[in-house]
């Protein structure tokens, strides 16, 4: 009570006096906020070219206004619902597998009982984390290269010859996930881990005494304790289901195998990278914005939605 | 029961090497196809032991090094301006919004924060940094649209609120002017947070292959990770290099084994160093508490 008479005091007093410490703090936001209305701000300004016949010469303001024509074409086209579905279902796959994977890696974790193995088994499962997505797509072509490719080599022990993975759109739900949480489980893992470091040492000694056993025990104590972490999570991964990762989805796919693997790999923001840098014709920079704008849109109602129902669950783990 | 917890450990044991194992494995798998004999290669694939190892793929690479080197040296320098900066913009706006008194702090607030709701997305953005600031084909373009990220701005507004006011009202009152308390005493006393935050802007940055794939046609200025990737598209890149050789009488390049070869060379040094700095990429991870 008495801190916030204080601060009302406070605010009062500086109420309508520019002290020099405020125009140095002012000034010390210039360069930080210009630096985000150039980079942020104006592309914001830039999504006018969704509604219009994007001329470079004509410039944005200068093109033609189409009205909503450029998103009426991209409705119409049959890769809408390939894209929708590629990208919601790989998604799902990872949220689904991701946190399956991260959470048995942590709750194992958590049964390790030397700090030192604890230490060194964590450090090797981060490691991925570290690399880029190109480093992994070579890593994937060296186990599913249809020559040369380890995968292959071990399939032919086993008189299954010359598969040609880049050329196998449906193997490629499980390849990417695979990938995905073969890359992130470590670093995933340890928030959960945090999480359980925090339980209340004593529950966990008043079960054992109980007579439960460490089965029952993780399932009875340790489990319920991370159901809200859980879902906040998910719900905050629920909310960007829209985006998906460029890289993941182009390097490692080999751009989708120039074409072949389109069918389960072709997602929003590589739809809209291609079509941006391959189509010289028609009004391809309008059409990829309109794309680009929609998913923004949608990601931005997603994420508040979800935002707002973690809050729910739980007001300090909401992001805003 | 003693007993009983020694197998459950052994057992846990068993579990965590295998999954380091698969962890590793792809690590393992790309050295030693970097490693492998191109006959040998040729004849039966990839080996998961190389014999005989063959250095012949990073003879290659070490004789033809301009072209990595180059794309290492590009890569170093953007990054580490990129993470100074970075760093220093960061703070700079963090700072202010610790202060309660400020007038516009909540609006500056929200300005920081829409920009990680909605954004104009690759087209619009690429209209504005290739065409109207003419940043394509510089150095600038790895650096100037990465900084100022609103997740680590509210990540060390959060760790700046907590040095104690006391502490900045006595500054104040020996004189120190906003700028000194900044850089002389508030920074200083959050080395943890700068850290973490400069290790991601750091590693955002080595990683950064796809601004080079949108903005750069110039060899000159290929990040490492990007030259990687056009290898990996076009082994042409390497063939080419393999005329200029045979032109000049060597042998015949063995191109697949090059290409892990460079991946290798590549990766080594980021596998080798960011481990170490492991502490803070956790910490980043598992400071939760980013709201205003």
């Amino acid at each position: 009570m008495r801190a916030k008479l204080n601060v009302q005091t406070k605010k009062r007093k500086y109420k309508h006096k520019l002290t020099s410490s405020d125009i140095q703090l002012y000034s010390m936001c210039i360069l930080p906020l210009l630096t985000v209305f150039i980079f942020k701000y104006l592309p914001m300004g830039g999504t006018l070219i969704a509604f219009k016949d994007y001329k470079f010469n004509l410039g944005i303001l200068g093109s033609q206004w189409v009205g909503l024509s450029n998103f009426e074409y991209f409705f119409k086209s049959n890769v809408f619902v390939q894209l929708v579905r590629n990208t919601l279902f790989n998604n799902f796959l990872f949220i689904l597998f991701g946190t399956l994977s991260s959470l048995l890696v942590a709750i194992l974790l958590f049964e390790v009982k030397s700090r030192m193995a604890t230490k060194i088994y964590q450090t090797i499962l981060i490691t991925p984390f570290f690399m880029s997505w190109v480093i992994v797509a070579y890593m994937v072509y060296a186990i599913l290269n249809s020559n040369y490719g380890y995968l292959n080599q071990i399939l032919s022990l086993f008189g299954i010859q010359g598969i040609d993975w880049y050329s196998k759109p449906k193997a490629w739900y499980v390849i990417l996930t695979l990938t995905y949480v073969w890359k992130n489980v470590g670093m995933d893992s340890v928030v959960y881990y945090a999480a359980l470091m925090g339980i209340d040492s004593s529950l966990i000694e008043a079960s054992e005494i109980d007579g439960a056993n460490k089965v029952k025990r993780t399932i009875h104590v340790v489990l319920p304790t991370l159901i809200p972490l859980i879902s906040i999570l998910t719900i905050l991964k629920i909310g960007n289901i829209f985006r998906a990762d460029f890289g993941l989805f182009y390097t490692v796919t080999q751009d989708g195998a120039s074409g072949n693997l389109y069918e389960t790999t072709n997602v929003i923001d590589t739809y809209i990278f291609r079509t941006f840098r391959e189509t010289t014709t028609g009004n391809s920079y309008g059409l990829t914005t309109a794309v680009g704008l929609l998913q923004s849109v949608v990601g931005m109602v997603l994420v508040i939605l979800t935002n707002w129902t973690a809050k729910k669950i739980d007001p300090d783990m909401a992001l805003f | 029961m003693q007993k009983k917890n020694k197998l459950v450990q052994l057992m846990i044991g068993i579990i965590f090497s295998m999954l380091c194992l698969i962890i590793i494995f792809p690590f393992w798998l790309l050295l030693s196809a970097s490693l492998s004999d191109p006959g040998v290669l040729a004849a039966k694939g990839y080996q998961i032991v190389p014999n005989p190892i063959d250095f012949s793929a990073y003879k290659y690479v070490f004789k033809n090094t301009e072209q990595i080197f180059r794309a290492y040296g590009v890569t170093i320098v953007y990054s580490v301006i990129t993470m100074i900066l970075n760093v220093l913009l960061m703070a700079m706006i963090a700072y202010p919004l610790t202060r309660n008194r400020l007038r516009g702090r909540n609006a500056m607030n929200f300005y920081l924060y829409f920009t990680m709701l909605f954004n104009g997305g690759l087209v619009p953005t690429y209209i504005v940094v290739a065409k109207y600031l003419h940043l394509s084909n510089t150095i600038w373009v790895y650096i100037l649209p990465m900084l100022v990220n609103p997740w680590y701005v509210f990540m060390i507004r959060t760790f700046f609120k907590g040095v104690p006011e006391s502490i900045i009202e006595s500054a104040t009152i020996d004189g120190a002017s906003e700028y000194n308390i900044l850089f002389g005493i508030i920074m200083p006393l959050s080395k943890p947070v700068l850290a973490t935050v400069a290790l991601f802007t750091f590693l955002n940055s080595w990683n950064d292959w796809n601004t080079a794939l949108i903005y750069i046609t110039d060899e000159k200025l290929y990040s490492l990770q990007y030259l990687l990737q056009s290898i990996m598209e076009n082994i042409n890149i390497i063939k080419q290099n393999k005329m200029a050789a045979s032109m000049t009488g060597n042998q015949d390049i063995p191109t697949e084994t090059v290409r892990m070869a460079m991946a290798v060379v590549a990766a080594g040094p980021a596998l080798i160093v960011f481990p170490f700095f492991q502490k803070y990429f956790v910490k980043g991870l598992t400071v939760g508490a980013v709201k205003g």
